[in-house]
């Protein structure tokens, strides 16, 4: 497809969508590729990171040397306290996410329909890990987006007209963040927002499942 | 006055477990899953269990040696990826598996704790996990009723506990213990430290010990519980 590196390509993804995070948010990240955001976090920004199995101020992953055997997030990396954590058990753990304390949370995709379905949790006769926490958090957090290569390993789009498997939650994501582009959800359809450096629009039409909105303006990169 | 002393041994209070139990257990990973009585269990052999856990931990660990063993008829459980044995049990048919959203089972079990009998969210609705739940019209939406979960035995795993069986936990070990541990009417914590009674502050208990009916300290922590290098 384009010449540029895809361990490039996946970095700068991750980098892109870490600028999501902004000053005062409480933030979900989901398993798997999203907790990947937390190393592109600057040091300083004030955010409050929450992770399902029961914690709030969620600091660097640490390396099995220096883990704690007790704590872990939810996809059960090694995480540290920082000033101010706070532990607590499953259940205000998401009385936290479906009373709207959570800002944002960021989850990966089977798929992701132009009208905001997500799936994410069940092939069915193949591979049926169940939601976990993601269909309170894709119904619940007052902004949900989505980090996810923009095909499946055998190239098929992953961004569809509809979604083909069980759905996680109904028209609630609004940004999907891909290793080729910035997409925003909007009332009539997908929108490109930006660009990843050497991906060009038809590139990015070519490997989406559903009509793409191209602007006339110039599309930022990243 | 003092307080009834309700400590046993592992043995012991996994051989009142009977066959066909109903059987919640602590733990999200390997934080708070009690594996001692779980291998426990193992050991003793009880068969056509149900258990209710967040987690099936991972292959070789906590409850996938139970499914291994065959003791397992159904889990109750939010998610399973990260145990590719357990998937497959569940894609042969070898166990039946109820996915729950995993704050809505944190709900239900609480329900189930304090003697109510459902709860009713918007959770699910528009998904697979909506079918067959009844549907009720509140406050002008329409919204799911989602049974109350007991069970016939709680196994919890506690960082400190006195002979009463009032328990603390450590970090991302409390997770589903401390519901877990008010919604059967059996419920054995495994704990690492047992202190004399006094020795929690009455502000520090997390579990009431009333809620707790047999304590069984640890006489070592096996390779279970330690760091997972994957």
């Amino acid at each position: 497809m384009s010449d540029a590196n895809p361990l490039d390509a996946r970095a700068r993804m991750i980098a892109r969508a870490a600028r999501e995070i902004t000053a005062g948010m409480v933030v979900n990240l989901g398993i798997g590729l999203p907790t990947k955001v937390i190393n592109h976090l600057p040091a300083n920004l004030p955010v409050c990171l929450h992770t399902e199995n029961g914690m709030t101020g969620i600091g660097a992953t640490l390396p099995y040397e220096r883990a704690d055997r007790n704590l872990i997030d939810a996809g059960g990396a090694y995480v540290s306290p920082i000033p101010g954590s706070a532990y607590f058990d499953s259940a205000v753990s998401f009385a936290l996410v479906r009373s709207g304390r959570l800002d944002l949370t960021m989850l990966g995709a089977f798929e992701v329909a132009q009208n905001g379905d997500l799936a994410n949790w069940k092939i069915p006769g193949k591979f049926s890990p169940g939601a976990g926490g993601a269909i309170e958090l894709a119904q619940k957090a007052r902004r949900v987006v989505v980090m996810t290569t923009h095909t499946d390993r055998h190239g098929n789009p992953k961004l569809l007209q509809q979604c083909t498997l069980p759905l996680t939650a109904q028209r609630r994501v609004a940004r999907i963040f891909t290793d080729l582009a910035v997409i925003d959800v909007t009332a009539h359809g997908f929108e490109l927002c930006e660009l990843a450096t050497g991906v060009t629009v038809q590139e990015v039409t070519e490997a989406t499942g559903a009509p793409l909105i191209v602007p006339d303006t110039d599309i930022p990169t990243f | 006055m003092s307080l009834p002393d309700k400590t046993t041994t592992i043995e012991a209070a996994v051989a009142r477990i009977p066959d066909g139990a109903t059987i919640m257990v602590g733990g999200f990973g390997v934080p708070g899953t009690p594996f001692t009585l779980i291998r426990e269990l193992v050991r003793q052999g009880q068969k056509d269990l149900t258990l209710i856990k967040n987690d099936a931990n991972e292959t070789g660990m906590g409850i996938d040696l139970l499914i291994a063993n065959g003791q397992v008829k159904t889990l109750i459980s939010t998610h399973i990826g990260l145990n590719a044995n357990a998937i497959s049990a569940l894609n042969s048919g070898r166990i039946r598996v109820e996915f729950c959203a995993q704050g809505i089972l944190a709900e239900r079990i609480r329900a189930g704790g304090a003697g109510l009998s459902a709860i009713v969210t918007d959770i699910g609705l528009g998904t697979e996990l909506a079918e067959g739940k009844q549907v009720v019209e509140m406050h002008g939406k329409r919204l799911l009723v989602e049974s109350a979960l007991r069970a016939d035995v709680a196994l919890i795993h506690a960082d400190c506990a006195d002979p009463f069986g009032n328990l603390t936990y450590a970090a991302t070990a409390r997770n589903f213990n401390p519901l877990m541990a008010m919604a059967a009417p059996m419920v054995i914590a495994e704990v690492e430290t047992l202190g004399p009674l006094g020795s929690l502050s009455p502000e520090a208990v997390e579990t009431p010990g009333a809620f707790v009916d047999h304590v069984a300290e640890l006489s070592e922590l096996s390779e279970d519980y330690g760091i997972v290098r994957r």
